[in-house]
Order: structure tokens, then C-alpha cells, then sequence
């Protein structure tokens, strides 16, 4: 990390000379079409290069290490990026067609999605085997693992359900019924509450985690858009659990919601079909991926109003917010 | 086939929630023609685009295949029987005899007059797989028969929307022989006249050599003398459409039957998780998913969303579901029936055969209610007066 940061000062050193402060850090995005990550400066807001991958990159995510973590749907790998040098250090086979994974909390485990297989596939992260293979409903997408590392959930697309996966045995504990087409998750940080959102539905579906009931369903409006055009995808929760950020597809927007009340606060108008948000680490600015216009918007979350776009590649999808 | 059904029948008994009470098993039958004469070899090799490329019941099973969790959450099961029909009077005795063994649902990949025998011998929904007349979504429409299939008049909905968008307003267009091309031409006209778009000229074809019939056959004796924006030809046999492109006076567009055709899905579709879908059909199927595939799929995704919906049934429940029903097709949005004529609004594809150009309802274009329903006949057309 420190390495990191001094490259970053490093890199934006004559910003940094000009009385501007130091970098806090880099966006990371992921682009289905490029075969590529953009790197955005966090503080600047503009982009600083890009960074190689392997083949039609979608989740991204940080792993516990640190490391940088991106799927290859076509390359059918995980290409490990070591944030400090931009330079991958290792690709983790996951599979055919893996979309979405989480990693255990320990770091030994990644649990992928294998949309062309509808299966859960557990992976040792260490030695790249596959571990165990649950199949599930057709085009499982959503991979969430609970705080404690003992359940695994995943979402199917097709099959409008969310799997509770037992990790240590790979069973199937239930299947929660969900709205239509679901897709990413987000757990509240008391680890009470499961929210998922279901795009064709317009919703978030709130799951009870204790025995995974349905406590609520969270449906989204925006005036001037019809419930078909409110497609929910990325949800990110701030570390309080009070608030929670979701994407509304091609309504354009991203929804902030207060959590506890299970209600809309603001709707913030951002690109094409808004796919996946990250905050940074003050929660100070949301960024949010623009599938259909090929950009990334940054919103202010005090303000809740959007502040930039920034051109990113093509069909941009997952981001990530290093610092 | 036979096996693929007890397959899943048994796969969802397997899964059956334990302790909760016994489902009911959603039984469907599907009426195919005997010896489909659109499913003949070469034919078939032809590939026409909006042409079957094989049975219907390749799509209704990867449905059913795909939908085995979906049943096991709600302790339902769907047993799908295939039949075949000769004539309308075999139709009807198929359907009759599928309604007295339970069948709750009858599909059909049938022509319009067997369609509506089926319709009219059974008191049980029937869904249109393949016939996309018109009649049938209107003077000819029944209370419970649902088309999954976009109409004739939503392809050329789909397809004059294209065209006001590139702003090609002039047309020239070119006839078939055929009486089904007669209909398909005044549908066709109908669309050009609604969307602000001109006919500059219309003209018959005729596959031939003869140079007696030159005027008739000949592409550029009928593409030239005048001007125009595109070509749009009718031709439900497809093989003077194929090799009009290209092959026009004027270096125009063709569109129509052939160079931009308007489906209900094309293999190549990228957006909305299309890809996965085409994928499974191809890895059952052995050949690529066509727009006929794509209506029989959503046949069978309409049946697992019944019977998740009222796992108990009764049959009685199952056809109440139907009208209400919110299907999703891998188009980007939950897909439902029209309550005045049963038809699927849905978004169509505009496709060269190679990739998907673009999409309609075309962006801009505004609805009172819901932008799909400016595809096809709409609700103050009144078209269909049978009561639903």
C-alpha cells in the first residue's frame, strides 16, 4: 500500500508541486470490449492510463490481500492485479463463462458464478483446483458471501431466486424467491438484512438473513420513466449500513436509499444504463459504470449530484476504488 | 422427447419442498404439423431469416430444461406431450383429445385455419407458437388463444420505425406471387402509411429466367426508372428476396424479407443476457436460435411461470395467471399479453442476418401507456372484439 500510494504522488507529481494534495487514490474499470482496466486519478478525476487484462473483463473486485481481482468471461480466468506495480501477477482459472465472485473472508476461497454451466463453483485461491461445483439455476450472476464465511449466496437470472448455499458442505440451504431477474446484492453490515436487486422487476427484495424470508420488497419510481425502464443492478451499502446506493439501469439514475426506513432519499441522474457503483473511502463520491454510454459518472454523495463524467471503454461494467 | 419430460418430471419431484403439500402438474400438449413441410431438408439449409430452422418443441424444452429450480422453489411440476396434426379436423381432435387427458395449456405451431380449430374445440388457453397472421390477433381473434410470435403488422411496425429513424422515407415496393404476400404487402402498406413514410411505386416479382417475364424477374429492369430511399420486398417464399440485395439499379438498401429484416430475435443479439440464452439453445439444439425458437422458448417460460405462479393449479388458476402473466425474454423488460387480443408486446429486432442493427420501438418514439404497444394493434383500433 505504501509502495502504491508513492507511485500514485509519484505519477501526479507536478499536480502534487502545484500545491494540489496528494492522490488519494485510483478508480479501477472494468470494460466487456477492451480486454482492459481504466485508471482513473480519484482526485483529479482524470483518467491516467489503462491496464492490459485478460479476455471480456466484468466483476471487479478487491480482494483481501489487496489485490485487484477482475473476471475473464472468455478467458474463463481471474486475472490478479497487484494495484501498486499495475501489473498482473497471476491468473486464477475459474471455469467457463464466470461472471461474478466473491472471495471467502479468510482469502481462501473464491466462490464464482459460471453462467454458462449454472453452477456456484468453489475455488482454492491458492492452488487455482476447483474445490466443488453447486449447480444452480441458468445464468446465476450475484455472488455475495456472508460475513462470516458459512453461507454463500448467488443469484439465478432465469430462475428469479437467490440460493443460500451452506460453504462448508455445498448444500443447498433455500432457495429465497425474489423478483424478476436478479441480480447483484449488498448485506447490511449488522448482517441482518440481504438486498437484492431485481432488474425487470424494478425493485430491491429484502431478505431476512436469519431465515431467509422476504422482509420487503423496495420498489423504485422516477418520474418520467416506466417501471419497465427501471432496471436495477449495482447496490453498494456505506460501512454504517444507514444508507445504500443502487443503479437503476436505463432509467439513468442512481438511488439513494435510506436503509433502515426502506426508502428513496434522492435520484441522481447519471449515463446509459448505470451498471455498478463504488463509494471511495470517506463515502464522500460514488462513482458510478454507464454500460450504454461508455463512461463513468462521479457523484457527490452530500450533495447528491453528479459532478463529472469521465470516458472510460467500451461497455464498461464493473469499478473499483483503491486508495 | 418423450424421456426429456419424464426427465423433468422426476428431476421436480426430486426437489419437491419437503412436506409441503402435493403440487399439480401443469400438463401442455404441443400440436405440430405432420410432416412440416418448412422443416424439409433443404429447406431448412435455406436458413431464410424469419423461416422456422427446426420443431418448435426444441424451444419449448430448453425452457422447461432451464426452469428446474424455479419449479423446485415453488413445488411445481410441467409435463409437456407433444401431438401432430394432418388438417384442421385432426388439429382439432389433437387439442380435444389433449384437453380430456388434463392438458391445462395447448400450444400450436400450426397455420391460422388449424390455429383456429384448435381456438374453437377446446376451452383451455391455446398458444400460437408460428402463425403470425394478422386475422388472428384480429377479426379472427378468440377470447383465450395468446400469440407469442409478433404479428405481421409488428415486424412492419418495427420496420417502418427503422426507417423514419434513418430518415429513407421513400420506397419502392416489390410483391410477391403468393396470396400470403398479397396480405403481407397491404400490412405492409399500412405501416409505411402510418409512420409518415411513401410508397413511390409498387411492383410484382416472379422467379423466373424467362425473357417473356424479364419485367417480372429481371432486379434492375424492376429497380430502375425511378427514385427511392430503400427497397422493401414481400416474398414469404424467400428466394428472390435473398438475391435482391445488391442487385438493384440504384445503389439502395433492400429491406423486408431480406437485407434488413424485422424479428423477434436473432442468434446474434448481445444486449440483455440474449447471448447466454441463444448458447443453452444452441448446445440442445445443434443450430442456432431463431426468432421462431425464441417464441416457442418464451411458450415454454410462459408455462414454468403458470406453474410457479399457482402451484396448486387448478387449470381454472392457470388460465387466469395467463392474462396476467409477466414473461422475461431476454429483451431488457418483463414481456406481457395484450388484454384486447392476446398477443406478447415485445421489442423486435432489426437484423442483416449477420448481427442486430438496431431495435424497436425505435428510441424517441413516444406511447401513451407503454412505447411496445406502438408495435402492432393497439387498444383504440379495436380490432378484436372478442371479449377477454
Amino acid at each position: 500500500m505504501t509502495l502504491e500510494r508513492t507511485s500514485i504522488c509519484f505519477s501526479t507529481l507536478a499536480l502534487w508541486l502545484a500545491g494540489s494534495a496528494c492522490a488519494q487514490g485510483t478508480v479501477y474499470v472494468s470494460s466487456e470490449k477492451d480486454d482492459a482496466l481504466t485508471l482513473i486519478d480519484a482526485t483529479t478525476l482524470a483518467v491516467k492510463g489503462t491496464i492490459a487484462t485478460c479476455k471480456r473483463g466484468r466483476h471487479l473486485q478487491l480482494a483481501p490481500d489487496g489485490k485487484l481481482m477482475l473476471a475473464c468471461s472468455d478467458s474463463g480466468v481471474a486475472d490478479v492485479i497487484d494495484p501498486a506495480s499495475g501489473k498482473s501477477v497471476r491468473r486464477i482459472p475459474l471455469g467457463d463463462d464466470p461472471e461474478a465472485f466473491d472471495v471467502s473472508p479468510d482469502g481462501k476461497t473464491i466462490y464464482v458464478s459460471s453462467e454458462d454451466d449454472a453452477a456456484a463453483v468453489f475455488i482454492d485461491a491458492a492452488t487455482g483446483k476447483k474445490l466443488k461445483e453447486v449447480k444452480i439455476g441458468q445464468e446465476p450472476e450475484g455472488v455475495k458471501v456472508s460475513a462470516d464465511g458459512k453461507l454463500l449466496y448467488v443469484t439465478s437470472e432465469v430462475a428469479s431466486l437467490v440460493h443460500a448455499i451452506d460453504t462448508a458442505t455445498g448444500k443447498i440451504v433455500k432457495n429465497i424467491k425474489v423478483g424478476k431477474r436478479p441480480r447483484r446484492m449488498a448485506i447490511t453490515p449488522d448482517g441482518k438484512e440481504l438486498w437484492v436487486t431485481c432488474e425487470l422487476d424494478s425493485s430491491v427484495t429484502i431478505v431476512s438473513t436469519a431465515d431467509h424470508s422476504v422482509l420487503a420488497t423496495l420498489k423504485f419510481e422516477v418520474k418520467g420513466a416506466r417501471a419497465q425502464d427501471i432496471t436495477p443492478v449495482g447496490i453498494q451499502m456505506s460501512r454504517d449500513g444507514k444508507r445504500a446506493f443502487v443503479a437503476l439501469g436505463r432509467a439513468n439514475r442512481v438511488a439513494f436509499v435510506d436503509v433502515a426506513a426502506r426508502k428513496v432519499t434522492d435520484l441522481v441522474l447519471v449515463g446509459k444504463r448505470a451498471w455498478n457503483v463504488a463509494l471511495d473511502k470517506a463515502e464522500k463520491r460514488l462513482f458510478v459504470v454507464n454500460g450504454l454510454s461508455d463512461d463513468l459518472t462521479v457523484v457527490d454523495v452530500a450533495g447528491a449530484k453528479p459532478i463529472k463524467t469521465v470516458p472510460v471503454g467500451r461497455v464498461p461494467y464493473g469499478v473499483v476504488v483503491v486508495e | 422427447m418423450r424421456l426429456a419430460v419424464i426427465a423433468l418430471m422426476l428431476f421436480s419431484t426430486l426437489f419437491m419442498a419437503s412436506g409441503a403439500a402435493r403440487a399439480a402438474t401443469l400438463k401442455a400438449t404441443l400440436i405440430s404439423p405432420e410432416d412440416d413441410p418448412r422443416l424439409e431438408r433443404t429447406h431448412l439449409e435455406r436458413a431464410y431469416l424469419g423461416h422456422p430452422g427446426g420443431p418448435a418443441a426444441d424451444g419449448v424444452q430448453v425452457a422447461l430444461d432451464e426452469g428446474g429450480f424455479e419449479l423446485e422453489a415453488a413445488g411445481s411440476a410441467v409435463a409437456l406431450s407433444p401431438a401432430t396434426a394432418r388438417s384442421a379436423e385432426t388439429a382439432r381432435a389433437a387439442a380435444q383429445a389433449a384437453e380430456k387427458a388434463g392438458a391445462a395449456i395447448i400450444l400450436v405451431d400450426l397455420p391460422a385455419d388449424w390455429t383456429l380449430a384448435v381456438a374453437d374445440a377446446v376451452k383451455v388457453p391455446v398458444l400460437n407458437l408460428g402463425a403470425p397472421d394478422d386475422r388472428l390477433r384480429q377479426q379472427d381473434c378468440r377470447p383465450r388463444l395468446y400469440h407469442l410470435l409478433p404479428s405481421e403488422r409488428m415486424r412492419a411496425d418495427a420496420l417502418a420505425q427503422a426507417l423514419v429513424s434513418r430518415k429513407w422515407s421513400k420506397l419502392l415496393l416489390l410483391v410477391g406471387p403468393r396470396p400470403e404476400d398479397q396480405q403481407r404487402a397491404t400490412v405492409a402498406q399500412a405501416s409505411i402509411k402510418r409512420y409518415g413514410l411513401q410508397v413511390i411505386g409498387t411492383k410484382p416479382f416472379k422467379l423466373s429466367t424467362d425473357p417473356r417475364e424479364r419485367d417480372l424477374a429481371n432486379t434492375l429492369l424492376l429497380t430502375a426508372g425511378s427514385n427511392y430511399d430503400a427497397v422493401w420486398v414481400v416474398d414469404s417464399d424467400g428466394e428472390f428476396a435473398r438475391g435482391l440485395p445488391y442487385r438493384t439499379a440504384l445503389p439502395r438498401p433492400v429491406v423486408g424479407d431480406a437485407g434488413l429484416v424485422a424479428l423477434a430475435w436473432h442468434a446474434q443479439f448481445e444486449r440483455y443476457g440474449a447471448p447466454q440464452v441463444s448458447r443453452r439453445f444452441f448446445k440442445a439444439a445443434k443450430r442456432p436460435m431463431t426468432d421462431r425458437d425464441w417464441a416457442a422458448w418464451m411458450a415454454g417460460k410462459t408455462l414454468l411461470a403458470l406453474a410457479a405462479a399457482s402451484p396448486k393449479g387448478p387449470n381454472a388458476a392457470w388460465t387466469q395467471a395467463l392474462a396476467k402473466a409477466t414473461v422475461d425474454g431476454s429483451k431488457g423488460q418483463s414481456l406481457s399479453f395484450r388484454p384486447w387480443d392476446g398477443q406478447l408486446r415485445q421489442p423486435i429486432l432489426l437484423t442483416d442476418g449477420q448481427g442486430v442493427i438496431a431495435q424497436a420501438p425505435v428510441e424517441g418514439l413516444l406511447h401513451p401507456t407503454d412505447v411496445l404497444d406502438t408495435l402492432g394493434a393497439d387498444a383504440p383500433e379495436k380490432l378484436c372484439k372478442a371479449v377477454r
